[in-house]
């Protein structure tokens, strides 16, 4: 993906937050990237520090929650978990599959001092 | 690594290097370099052994339930399942995540916490006591206290907005909107072309057209008959939302028109932006190997069709359709496929019978809103309006 360009939105997103709180420098931001969602976290975090420097967030923590991929198995009529996307389901082999939570990529919350 | 996005970094795989191999609980096993000098994250069990500096060698398993991303040296003690406790030197020399698995930490002074996610964590390191490496958390007392200021937004917010626009533009000009993606050399703008010359002039079509470089396709597409407008993304590798916007502006766009979108020609990165189209076309030529669709899942999941290009050729190529087909559906149950030559005409009535249902739906959503009703009554009065 375009860990460049999702770093750039995420700075973006953060500093119009911290402007509109009141300013001060963020110490930390948090993130929710789903186990399955198609981001590189290594390249993420080198880029969100690459993009954070000269601004307010500049320094500021990078915290990452993952929330594990599930999805709706159809022939099954229920939720179960994916590990990553194109898996069968792990009860009954189909791939009749809607993702219900994984594929997340949020900012949420930050770190105000 | 790419220098645009960073993409690549800690995940090149070079055959036959490795020093240590995984292996997963279902069995793969994969080996990939393993310098401590370069951050890689992994999140899955493991052991390996570690060597003290008083020469014992012991191994330990240990599994990380998230992310943890480590590039440097870092002091902490591991309290194990056998009893012993050990210090081993780490230095920290940057910012760190660790996301452990529930239990106790002790640590070579003797304090110790538990770890369940939610309680603070402090790391001894370096000289410093690091706090704070949970959720809302307070600091030491004497460091002015930091808020927690919830936000909650999805980062791709931004194209997804601008593509809700392009989207309400299309559906009030009742316009049927494709978002045609393959690799480079499908056969796209051929396919276009053909189609065009087959549509008009009874149906009204308009065409963006996204390359690097260059202005070829929209030329093309002119001398097909259809108005086009060609973006050039110079270094960048797909179309987004804010491009096609432009472009709109400066599109005839009639009612009960198509819009085809002819993306850059990549079959990675198109399937996360969305455009504010209808649905995506792939085009995959048959040319091109029968697993595409699992070698780019995002891609065939993206996808409402699949237009297998070039059936013509198959006389000359050991391409296996069924098994095409099979794959793409093991990808997306739901996708639908056809198969085209736009060269001799095979199987295009299909094709552009699909696109003209679409363009009718198109329509009868522009007339089922007020915001559709006006528009289409302003374009009649200007039609019926007298020339000057």
């Amino acid at each position: 993906m375009h860990e460049m360009s999702l770093a750039q939105s995420i700075v973006e997103i953060v500093e119009r937050t911290a402007a509109a709180n009141g300013g001060g420098r963020v110490s930390a931001v948090r993130l929710e990237i789903g186990a399955l969602s198609h981001v590189e976290v290594e390249a993420l975090r080198f880029c969100f520090d690459a993009v954070t420097r000269g601004g307010a967030a500049e320094g500021a923590r990078l915290e990452l929650d993952s929330p594990p991929g599930q999805a709706w198995c159809m022939p099954c009529g229920a939720t179960v978990p994916l590990a990553r996307l194109g898996d069968a389901c792990p009860h009954c082999g189909s791939h009749q599959l809607q993702v219900t939570q994984g594929e997340e990529m949020r900012v949420k919350d930050i770190e105000l001092i | 690594m790419c220098t645009t996005c960073g993409c690549g970094q800690g995940q090149v795989k070079i055959e036959g290097e490795h020093e240590h191999e995984h292996r997963h609980a279902d069995g793969t096993v994969h080996s990939h370099p393993h310098e401590h000098d370069a951050a890689h994250a992994h999140a899955h069990e493991h052991a390996h052994p570690h060597h003290h500096p008083d020469g014992t060698v012991h191994t330990h398993a240990h599994e990380h339930g998230g992310e943890h991303a480590h590039g440097h040296d870092h002091e902490h003690a591991h309290t194990h399942a056998d009893g012993l406790t050990h210090a081993h030197p780490h230095d920290h020399d940057g910012e760190h995540a660790h996301e452990h698995a529930p239990g106790v930490h002790r640590h070579a002074d003797g304090t110790w916490h538990s770890h369940d996610g939610t309680s603070e964590h402090v790391h001894e390191g370096d000289g410093a006591l690091h706090y704070g490496l949970g959720p809302a958390h307070s600091h030491a007392p004497g460091m002015s206290q930091a808020r927690m200021v919830r936000i909650e937004q999805d980062i791709l917010a931004k194209n997804d907005q601008i593509a809700a626009g392009n989207r309400q533009r299309l559906s009030d000009r009742g316009v049927f909107a494709l978002n045609l993606v393959s690799s480079p050399g499908s056969g796209k703008t051929t396919l276009l072309a053909a189609s065009i010359r087959t549509l008009m002039p009874a149906q009204a079509v308009a065409v963006i057209e996204g390359d690097q470089q260059t202005t070829h396709d929209a030329e093309r597409i002119r001398a097909a008959g259809a108005p086009a407008i060609q973006v050039n993304t110079g270094k960048g590798c797909h179309l987004d939302a804010a491009m096609v916007e432009r472009a709109l502006e400066r599109l005839p766009l009639p009612s009960g028109g198509v819009l085809f979108i002819e993306n850059v020609g990549n079959l990675v990165c198109p399937a996360a932006f969305d455009l504010g189209e209808a649905c995506k076309v792939a085009v995959l030529s048959v040319t091109e190997g029968e697993d595409k669709p699992l070698k780019y899942p995002d891609m065939f999941r993206a996808a409402r069709l699949l237009l297998l290009n070039k059936v013509d050729l198959l006389p000359y190529l050991n391409f296996d359709v069924e098994q095409c087909i099979a794959y793409a559906r093991q990808v997306n149950p739901e996708i639908e496929v056809m198969q085209v030559s736009a060269t001799t005409g095979q199987g295009m009535d299909a094709w552009l019978a699909w696109v003209r249902a679409g363009v009718r739906r198109a329509r009868e959503a522009q007339l089922s809103t007020v915001e559709g009703l006006r528009q289409r009554v302003s374009e009649l009065e200007d039609r019926l309006a007298p020339r000057h």
